[in-house]
C-alpha cells in the first residue's frame, strides 16, 4: 500500500496536567449537589439520560461536545433506523455463566442476573446481543491498567454474553462484583456494579450502562450514578433483589429490565424488494 | 410506555469484553474494493484519546441495510473468536482507539444513496455515547448535510488520502468539534 501513515503526534500525549490539589469528597458531594438544583429542565431530566458536561465527573470535562447536537431523526431511511445483528455464531454457551469459564471456581457470592430489554413502545427486543463486564468481588478487573491492590482471581475474567429470547429476557450467572477506589477526587469509590452493552433492533437504540445493587451505601458519593439528575431515573439503574429468582443452595437473585431509548427500527418496506 | 434505562459511562476497563479480533474488518478477505477508514480521536485539549470505542454501522454495497450475524463468529471448542466468514458482511465494527488514539476500519465502500458509515463513540468520561457519520462521497443534497451549519459540515466529510484509504478524525469538543447528532426517543 502507497498511502501516507497517519499523521500522529510526534511525541506521546502530555500526561494530564497535575491539578494543585485532588478534590476531597465534601467538594463533589457539593457539586453534585449543585449540578442537581440546577438540572433546569425537567423533561430532559425525566428521560433520565446524564448530561455530558457534569462535572463532578473530572473525566468528563474535556471529553464532551460544547456544540448542541444536531437532530438527525426525520429521515426514515438513515441507516441508524437499522443495526447490527447477531446470531447463534456470536455466542457459545459458556458465555452467560461467568462463573464457568475457568478450570475452577471464582470466589464471591454466587448471583444471577436476570431481565427483559424492551423499546420505548414496552415491546421486547428479541435476540439480540447483551454483553456484560465487571470486576471480581474483591473489586479488581483482570484488565492490566487496573492498578487497585486487590486480589485478582485466576478463575474469574468477569465477562458475558448472551442473546435475549423470545421474550427479549437475558440472565447471566456470575457472582457480586466487589466496589472499588478510583481516581476522581479523594477517597472516591464506586459502588458495586456490572457493565451492560445492549443493542436494539435500530443503531440508534444502543445502549451502555451500568447495573447497581439495592442499597448500596456508596450511592451518594459516586458523580457516575449522580450523574443521572432525576431520582426516578437513578433508580431505574439499581437491580432489584427477587426471592423468587434465587435458587436454594446456589445463588442469590436480582431482577434488573432495561429500556432501551431511541426510535426502532424502520419497518421494511414491503415494495422494497431488498 | 416504560421511560428509558439511562446511560453510563464505558469506564476504562471494557477491554476484555467488547474489543474482539478483527473488530475492524468488515471486508472480509481477497476483496479487492476494500476502503480503510481510519482517523484520530481527540479531547477537547487536542490530546488523542488512547482509550475510545468506536463502533460502526453501515450498508451493504449494494444499498440493503439488513446486516449479517457473524461479527463476533466463535469457536465453541475453545471459546475464542474464529474470525468473521469471508462471504458475510455484518456492516458492523468495533474498534478501540490505540495508545496514540488511532484506529481503523477495513470496510467495503457504502452505497451512494447512503454514502456514509455511522459512527457510535464510548469513552471514559464520556457518559453518553455519541454519534456521528463519516460520509465518504455525499450527494449535493444529502438531507441530514443540509441540516448542519455549512461551516461545521466538513467535520462530517472523510478525506480521502488515495483510492482505498479515507482520513476521518473526531474531536471531541473545541475548535473543529465534530458535530454528533441526536435520532430522537
Ligand atoms: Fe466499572
Amino acid at each position: 500500500m502507497t498511502a501516507a501513515p497517519p499523521v500522529r503526534p510526534a511525541s506521546p500525549a502530555p500526561a494530564d496536567p497535575v491539578e494543585p490539589e485532588e478534590p476531597t469528597q465534601a467538594r463533589i458531594s457539593a457539586e453534585i449537589a449543585a449540578a442537581h438544583r440546577a438540572a433546569a429542565d425537567p423533561e430532559e431530566a425525566a428521560a433520565g439520560h446524564p448530561p455530558r458536561a457534569f462535572a463532578p465527573y473530572r473525566s468528563s470535562a474535556l471529553r464532551h461536545p460544547r456544540q448542541p447536537l444536531v437532530a438527525a431523526g426525520g429521515d426514515p431511511e438513515a441507516v441508524e433506523r437499522g443495526g447490527p445483528v447477531f446470531g447463534v455464531t456470536d455466542v457459545t454457551d459458556l458465555d452467560a455463566d461467568l462463573t464457568a469459564q475457568h478450570l475452577g471456581e471464582p470466589i464471591g457470592e454466587r448471583i444471577t442476573v436476570t431481565g427483559q430489554v424492551l423499546d420505548r413502545a414496552g415491546r421486547p427486543v428479541t435476540g439480540q446481543l447483551v454483553e456484560i463486564w465487571q470486576a471480581n468481588a474483591a473489586g479488581r478487573y483482570a484488565h492490566r491498567r487496573d492498578r487497585h491492590p486487590a486480589p485478582l482471581d485466576p478463575h474469574f475474567t468477569g465477562v458475558g454474553r448472551c442473546l435475549t429470547d423470545a421474550e427479549g429476557r437475558y440472565r447471566f450467572t456470575t457472582v457480586r462484583p466487589g466496589a472499588y477506589p478510583w481516581r476522581n477526587h479523594t477517597n472516591a469509590w464506586r459502588p458495586a456494579h456490572i457493565h451492560f452493552s445492549l443493542f436494539g433492533t435500530a443503531f440508534a437504540q444502543r445502549l451502555v450502562t451500568q447495573m447497581y445493587f439495592p442499597g448500596d451505601p456508596l450511592f451518594p458519593y459516586d458523580p457516575i450514578l449522580q450523574s443521572v439528575t432525576d431520582p426516578a431515573a437513578r433508580s431505574r439503574l439499581v437491580a432489584a433483589y427477587d426471592h423468587d429468582l434465587s435458587t436454594p443452595e446456589w445463588a442469590l437473585g436480582y431482577r434488573w429490565d432495561i429500556v432501551l431509548d431511541g426510535p426502532a427500527a424502520t419497518p421494511p418496506d414491503p415494495e422494497d424488494p431488498r | 410506555m416504560p421511560l428509558p434505562t439511562p446511560s453510563q459511562t464505558v469506564g476504562p476497563f471494557y477491554g476484555y469484553a467488547l474489543p474482539f479480533p478483527g473488530g475492524g474488518e468488515i471486508a472480509g478477505a481477497h476483496r479487492p474494493d476494500a476502503i480503510t477508514l481510519h482517523g484520530l480521536v481527540y479531547d477537547g485539549a487536542g490530546r488523542p484519546v488512547p482509550d475510545a470505542l468506536l463502533e460502526t454501522w453501515q450498508a451493504h454495497p449494494d444499498g440493503s441495510l439488513t446486516g449479517r450475524p457473524g461479527s463476533l463468529r466463535r469457536d465453541p471448542v475453545t471459546g475464542g473468536f474464529a474470525g468473521r466468514g469471508t462471504t458475510d458482511f455484518t456492516g458492523f465494527a468495533r474498534v478501540a482507539t490505540d495508545a496514540a488514539g488511532h484506529w481503523e476500519v477495513r470496510t467495503l465502500p457504502p452505497p451512494p444513496q447512503r454514502p456514509y458509515l455511522s459512527i457510535c463513540v464510548f469513552a471514559r468520561g464520556l457518559l453518553h455515547h455519541l454519534f456521528t457519520r463519516a460520509y465518504l462521497d455525499p450527494a449535493p443534497h444529502d438531507p441530514l448535510l443540509a441540516a448542519v451549519p455549512a461551516p461545521r459540515r466538513p467535520t462530517l466529510l472523510t478525506t480521502r488520502e488515495d483510492d482505498h484509504t479515507y482520513r476521518f478524525d473526531i474531536r471531541l469538543q473545541g475548535e473543529g468539534e465534530t458535530v454528533f447528532l441526536d435520532f430522537g426517543a
